[in-house]
């Protein structure tokens, strides 16, 4: 018998490469150099999937979470968008989706997750508050906007109670206290939930949930990458002595940097 | 095509650096269109004194008023916005890449079906197709050209990366008429808190002074609050400080923390992880006081001292003061 859960929640997340990884570009510039480079799910999405596993916990019969990617698998092992998502399956989600296309820009990326999310009635869509390859902070804003949803950025808590949530929100300088009726957009910041890390047992587990491979509808991307540069080389620093402060000082000074 | 708008963000009833730049930018990118530059002041009220508006490149302030946007609701503001693009056929904005900017930034460009340049660090140059911009890419391990051919296009300006250019001239002000539907209300700020507002916020400083573990404990933070007071300097702290509690999370800058790009960055007592170097590398300069010669942050820095921080801070402090008392006028 089909039933309907209390709270329908999507978690969508972007596959980027490790921080600690050594970045380069292939020859033209348009593009990273996958060759050797291990992804894995966008710090921040941590967060909301640690969020949504929480809310899954308080009420395992009455949450339902799906997690979502747009993304192609690479060719190693360390490069595939569906072992992140098992990996956020593992932490008690109930399905995941994948579509498969390589996320161009930001919008083409949002145009798929409402497409697929607009008939859904999902109650909660979750992003991290921007990805840390390029840090736009562009999908989740955009997706509400398409869905013409409540849109809560920087989100550092949420508390739900029939129907509304309560959240709290980063700004300049402090923070927010909002409310918002469901369905609405979260982007998280750190604080939304502790990470997690997947136990054994759900582990085993998301290797038999389903992981469904969906191709994208067709949208026209508005921005292109032209090329990629390496920074400007950095120097050896200087080396001030403990006893040449004052020349420090006066050096930050001559630079208009204090 | 009649402009290139500015959205101008109220912050604490005044226009703050990041809409300077903001402006800053609009104003070349204008010049080379042969477009004015109009600025929209949003919200229930608006500053009495519009004059830094003009003074950094408007040629007009358009007001939203509306007792309905009292607060912040990224829907409603983005609707303003975009009502006022449609109605003035407006093919390029530039906003400020702060919180609110970037809340609305994304929904604008959909309401008004544009390109977005999210965080870009230059003026957009037109090329033989549209236009191209610079932004930072993987941590500050790469810089992206991004190009668009689309109109509209609309640019977010990351913080500090621009320095803000006077361009004065004199603007006309004009109101145009706006009220938000319930539907873009749906969200309700039910409060703000301040952490101590008489301290610069992170984001928006020109100077940080930022402690790690290396400081052994919450009691030796003081140093640290001196130095920056000295500078005018906002404070900030390592993943590890914050998650011991020593520090508030707020004050947490790197990869899951706060990104920042001030003009100079003091990291004392951090060692230099790769996750914490992700969210300060654009500083512009670096200095770093470790007494751990061998620490991996000196790789990233301009200026480095190698010695006890419990020695060196103080004296450093000492040695501003002394800076200051010599060309104070």
């Amino acid at each position: 018998m089909l039933f309907r859960p209390d709270m329908k929640i999507l978690c969508c997340i972007s596959h980027v490469p490790d921080t600690t990884t050594r970045i380069q570009f292939t020859a033209d510039g348009k593009a990273l150099d996958r060759t050797g480079v291990t992804f894995i799910i966008n710090p921040y999405d941590d967060f909301v999937l640690a969020r949504a596993a929480e809310l899954k916990e308080k009420n395992p019969s009455g949450v339902h979470v799906t997690v979502l990617c747009v993304g192609k698998n690479g060719t190693s092992s360390t490069d595939s968008v569906d072992a992140n998502l098992r990996k956020a399956l593992a932490l008690g989600l109930d399905e995941a989706v994948r579509i498969d296309a390589e996320p161009t820009d930001a919008f083409f990326v949002a145009s798929q997750i409402a497409a697929y999310a607009k008939d859904k009635g999902f109650d909660l869509l979750f992003f991290g508050k921007e990805s840390i390859d390029y840090n736009g902070s562009q999908v989740a804003g955009m997706v509400a906007a398409l869905l013409d949803l409540p849109f809560i950025s920087y989100a550092t808590s949420i508390e739900l109670s029939n129907g509304t949530a309560k959240l709290t929100r980063e700004i300049t300088g402090g923070k927010e206290i909002i409310e918002s009726p469901l369905p609405l957009v979260l982007s998280a910041q750190k604080g939304l939930a502790e990470w997690r890390i997947p136990n054994v047992r759900g582990i085993m587990q998301a290797k038999t949930k389903p992981l469904h491979v969906l191709q994208p509808v067709s949208v026209a991307p508005r921005v292109q990458t032209l090329r990629h540069e390496p920074p400007p080389p950095k120097g050896s620093f200087k080396k001030i002595e403990p006893d040449q402060l004052d020349v420090l000082v006066q050096e930050l000074a001559n630079k208009g940097l204090i | 095509m009649s402009a290139v708008l500015v959205w101008a963000e109220v912050n604490e009833g005044r226009f703050k650096k990041p809409t300077l730049e903001a402006l800053t930018v609009a104003r070349k990118w204008a010049d080379s269109l042969g477009l004015p530059v109009w600025a929209v002041v949003v919200g229930e009220k608006v500053p009495e004194n519009l004059d830094p508006l003009s003074e950094y490149g408007a040629d007009k302030v358009i007001r939203i008023v509306s007792p309905l946007l009292a607060s912040f609701s990224p829907n409603a503001y983005a609707r303003a916005l975009a009502t006022l693009m449609k109605d003035k056929n407006i093919s390029y904005a530039v906003l400020p890449q702060t919180y609110d900017g970037r809340a609305i930034a994304p929904m604008l460009s959909i309401w008004t079906e544009a390109a977005l340049f999210s965080g870009i660090t230059t003026v957009p140059e037109k090329t033989d197709n549209g236009f191209t911009a610079k932004r930072i890419a993987y941590s500050n391990k790469g810089i992206e050209w991004v190009g668009s051919n689309h109109l509209p296009l609309i640019a977010t300006i990351k913080t500090n990366s621009i320095i803000p250019e006077k361009s004065p001239r004199t603007a006309a002000v004009e109101d145009f008429a706006f009220t938000p539907e319930a539907k873009d209300l749906r969200l309700k700020v039910l409060g703000v808190e301040k952490v101590a507002t008489d301290k610069v916020p992170l984001t928006e400083a020109e100077i940080v002074v930022s402690g790690g573990r290396g400081l052994k404990g919450p009691e030796n933070w003081g140093m640290i609050e001196e130095l920056a007071k000295e500078l005018g300097a906002a404070t900030a702290c390592s993943k590890p400080v914050a998650d011991v509690g020593w520090r508030p999370h707020h004050e947490h800058v790197g990869q899951t923390g706060i990104q920042i790009s001030p003009n100079l960055y003091i990291a004392i007592g951090i060692s230099g992880a790769i996750q914490h170097l992700a969210g300060v590398a654009s500083s512009k300069t670096i200095l770093v006081i470790n007494n751990d010669p061998e620490a991996p942050f000196f790789k990233a820095a301009d200026y480095g001292i190698v010695g006890d921080a419990f020695d060196i801070v103080p004296r450093l402090t000492e040695a501003i003061r002394r800076y200051k008392q010599q060309h104070a006028h």
